[in-house]
């Protein structure tokens, strides 16, 4: 969390909260990140069904799937799970 | 200037009063667990809603905890939420009951004051709610049903109040007041529709950049009561003591527009001031007592000795400022508390007005009485016997015991 | 039950805009995350959800971060149903009232073990015995994991927690696991199904089913935990697979106490011999080391004949019991 803390008189009563937490990059957790084989995949959308953080996303007009880092935690099951072993996980580069 | 509105006399219970009150200020939700001595008041409400005179959807939950947990959660939904406890029940509900605070809920709550166990006592006395001082609830205490009544219709504008957003008790002593029939005024439907008016929210600043009322509502989606870290629960804190205080000129504005409506009113809202003028010996009390220590102070008052009684109608927020100039020029005071704080050198009551008088300009001697605990009733020659008692310290300049416990056999 | 089944591609869901948002705290490979990103696939309208105190509610919801599109709301651990109750009695003096302009609003409850089996059962058993619409889902991750992995009334016989562990007297936690399905279905409920988030499909059907339900619905939905149970974060998935397969977490529903068993299980009542050894789903667990070294044999012949104990008991219910 980078940005200034607000004061009592500033923030909503009762907690409510200002700001989804897509702004928050889980990203940099990762030490592994999927790398997909393009031939390998066959666009079952299992990954994008079972990442815990949605960072495997589809996007129908394109006919593909896309992966974001910046919220990929590098847990692995995208890869486990795959049916093709259509990714692996290697290590993230800084 | 609007004229008294007509009313109606009816005889009711002080439980009675306050489920009718209920019923006249169109409460949504009532998720509520019986407890004696609060019992009619969900009695009495069920009937209402069994025949069809309630628009108001009644939960009986399963618990107390869950009863404020309910009624919680209805109001952050948008509904006008209303319940009653005591004792034992308002001790269960204890962590939800900041929660409610905490979440800025304006729920509405009637607590048949009732002593706690153990042992268990079913009979009056005010530790329930004492205990729940720290809670962030804006607490209320009636001396008659007649008071009940009135103050569960004001209590609702006062929670509702955007400046203050706090959930209120208000306290109606068990058996004495709950159980007992009454000569009641009350106002009729639409007076109290008009009164009352329709819930108002506050706008809040969602996630989604959008600033809307504050409730849970598809259309405007908002997470409410998340986790604060260190870095934030603090000032979560400090907004609701600010609200606590914006209560006490609420408190006093919305006793006196009720007055404008009703002809009654309670003192200034805050506290209620029974010929003080020149007093020079004075109690304090909260609740029924207050209306037996009238006439002790009319009869002393007959003897030529100058008493007088301040009652406390609001405990929280406590009116300091008001009750330092309620007492300046008083030169002994006895503090009645219908509660002991265990090891805490006097009871609750005692502490507070002590603390508020550190800075007067001059401090008039400051005793505690406990009394009345678990029910048990106190004459009023036991209650002249306290103002006997301050009399005698003037006289000699001296406190022998500055807490005595009234009624209590040694 | 349901006058029209939904029918759902993958792809469709796979479109549909996450309700659970990236971005939250939870732990890399953490299913109950899974899990609840899916349930809030299905949902089908507009919708408030009320979480008890847990894993998934702190991670969703530190301030000023929110992962949640829907109303939200928190208060305590053992109020997600009795908030759902006072939730749903709004909405619906509301709407009668006319001050709410949605036709219908679906209130889900999640809560974990403690806020399940433990300290919310009462107020979960009271919101069920009222009737209360609405759908009570529990993240099964089989311990307090939030606050550090302490055994719950949902933890299995056998598993090491921080307040079971398995030391040289005491092999781990002695009690079995809670039946808390089988008590929801004994409150004469209208929908009661267990789901494994493997089994996306199912379990979705059973959300949505759960959602269009009249009354009180119960989804108990097994949701590894790789910290707590000490496995590989990557094999979560495949651990709510093999929970199946050797019947330690059978899927199934029950309508109006009626049983039925869900395909997956189905496909391991009908062919037995393909049905797994608890060893292959305990192997890889840490919570379970112990029971792979010479003294914890008996542990693991016990924690194999009470999973196949308490499969022939479902089978009996749903009426597929082998005669011997």
């Amino acid at each position: 969390m980078t940005s200034q803390e607000k004061t009592w008189k500033e923030i909503a009563p009762a907690g409510v909260c200002s700001k989804s937490s897509s702004e928050f990059l889980t990203g940099d957790w990762k030490t592994y990140m999927p790398v997909r084989d393009l031939e390998k995949c066959t666009r079952c959308l299992l990954c994008v069904l079972f990442c815990p953080d949605g960072a495997i996303r589809w996007y129908p007009e394109k006919g593909d799937i896309a992966f974001d880092y910046s919220f990929c935690k590098g847990c692995g099951i995208c890869a486990n799970q795959c049916p093709t072993n259509a990714i692996t996980m290697k290590l993230a580069q800084e | 200037m609007q004229s008294v509105a007509k009313q109606k006399m009816m005889a009711l219970a002080g439980d009675e009063a306050v489920a009718y009150a209920a019923k006249q200020s169109d409460v949504d939700v009532v998720a509520a667990y019986p407890i004696t001595p609060q019992t009619i008041i969900v009695e009495k409400f069920s009937e209402y809603v069994a025949n069809g005179e309630v628009e108001t959807e009644f939960v009986c939950v399963e618990s107390e905890h869950s009863a404020m947990a309910a009624s919680l959660s209805a109001s952050v939904t948008g509904a006008r939420a209303f319940t009653a406890t005591a004792s034992a029940g308002l001790a269960l509900m204890h962590e939800m009951l900041f929660v409610t605070s905490g979440c800025r809920a304006p729920v509405v709550m009637a607590v048949a004051n009732r002593a706690l166990s153990a042992p268990i006592n079913i009979h009056g006395d005010h530790s329930d709610s004492m205990a729940q001082r720290d809670s962030g609830w804006i607490q209320l205490y009636a001396e008659n049903a007649q008071e009940a009544y009135d103050s569960i219709i004001q209590a609702f504008r006062i929670a509702e109040n955007l400046d203050v957003l706090l959930p209120v008790m208000v306290g109606l002593d068990g058996f004495t007041l709950s159980h007992t029939l009454e000569n009641v005024e009350t106002l009729l439907d639409e007076g109290v529709k008009e009164f009352i008016g329709t819930r108002q929210f506050p706008k809040v600043l969602t996630h989604e950049g959008k600033t809307v009322p504050f409730r849970l509502d598809p259309a405007n989606p908002m997470t409410v009561g998340p986790l604060a870290l260190q870095n934030y629960y603090f000032e979560f804190k400090r907004q609701q003591e600010e609200a606590m205080e914006n209560a006490l000129a609420v408190i006093q504005q919305v006793n006196s527009e009720y007055a404008k409506i009703s002809g009654r009113s309670y003192g200034n809202g805050l506290l209620e001031a029974y010929r003080l003028e020149d007093a020079e010996v004075v109690a304090i009390c909260l609740g029924s007592t207050a209306g037996t220590m009238k006439t002790v102070v009319d009869a002393l008052r007959q003897d030529g000795v100058k008493a007088g009684l301040l009652r406390l109608r609001t405990f929280r927020p406590l009116p300091v400022e008001e009750i330092q100039s309620a007492l300046a020029g008083v030169k002994a005071v006895a503090v009645m508390d219908r509660c002991l704080s265990f090891g805490g050198n006097g009871g609750p009551v005692f502490h507070e007005v002590r603390h508020l008088l550190y800075e007067a300009a001059s401090r008039p001697y400051v005793v505690n009485y406990i009394y009345g605990l678990g029910g048990r009733d106190t004459s009023p020659t036991e209650l002249r016997s306290i103002y006997e008692n301050l009399q005698r310290i003037i006289q000699t300049q001296r406190v022998e015991k500055p807490i005595q416990y009234l009624g209590l056999r040694d | 039950m349901t006058t029209q089944e939904w029918k759902f591609t993958t792809k469709d869901i796979a479109a549909k805009p996450d309700l659970f948002l990236s971005g939250h705290r939870a732990c890399a490979g953490c299913a109950p995350a899974t899990v609840l990103r899916l349930i809030m696939k299905a949902t089908r309208g507009p919708t408030i959800v009320t979480e008890s105190t847990g894993c998934m509610e702190v991670v969703s919801s530190i301030y000023p971060y929110t992962s949640w599109a829907v109303p939200w709301l928190h208060t305590a651990f053992e109020t997600a149903a009795s908030n759902a109750s006072g939730i749903e009695a709004a909405l619906k003096i509301m709407k009668k009232k006319g001050r709410i302009k949605q036709e219908h609003v679906d209130v889900i409850a999640f809560a974990g073990d403690g806020g399940t089996y433990d300290i919310g059962i009462q107020a979960l058993s009271g919101a069920v015995e009222r009737g209360h619409d609405f759908l009570f889902v529990l993240y099964d991750n089989e311990a307090y994991m939030n606050t550090g992995i302490q055994r719950s009334g949902g933890t299995p016989h056998g598993a090491a927690t921080t307040t079971s562990p398995a030391g040289s007297v005491i092999p781990g936690k002695l009690e079995y696991k809670k039946p808390i399905a089988d008590i929801m279905v004994a409150h004469d409920m209208p929908y009661v199904a267990t789901a494994s988030p493997y089994y996306w499909k199912d379990l979705l059907t059973k959300v949505r089913k759960g959602l269009e339900v009249e009354g009180p619905a119960f989804l108990h939905v097994f949701a590894p935990c790789p910290r707590g149970w000490r496995s590989n974060p990557a094999k979560s998935i495949e651990y709510s697979k093999l929970a199946v397969e050797t019947c330690v977490f059978p899927v199934w529903e029950a309508v109006s106490d009626e049983y039925q068993l869900s395909t997956p299980s189905k496909l391991v009542a009908l062919a037995p011999q393909k049905k797994k050894p608890v060893a292959d789903y305990l192997q890889g667990q840490g919570r379970f080391r112990h029971m792979f070294k010479p003294q914890g044999k008996k542990l693991l012949e016990e924690v194999q004949r009470i999973t196949d104990e308490r499969w022939q008991r479902l089978l009996m219910k749903c009426e597929m019991a082998q005669k011997p």
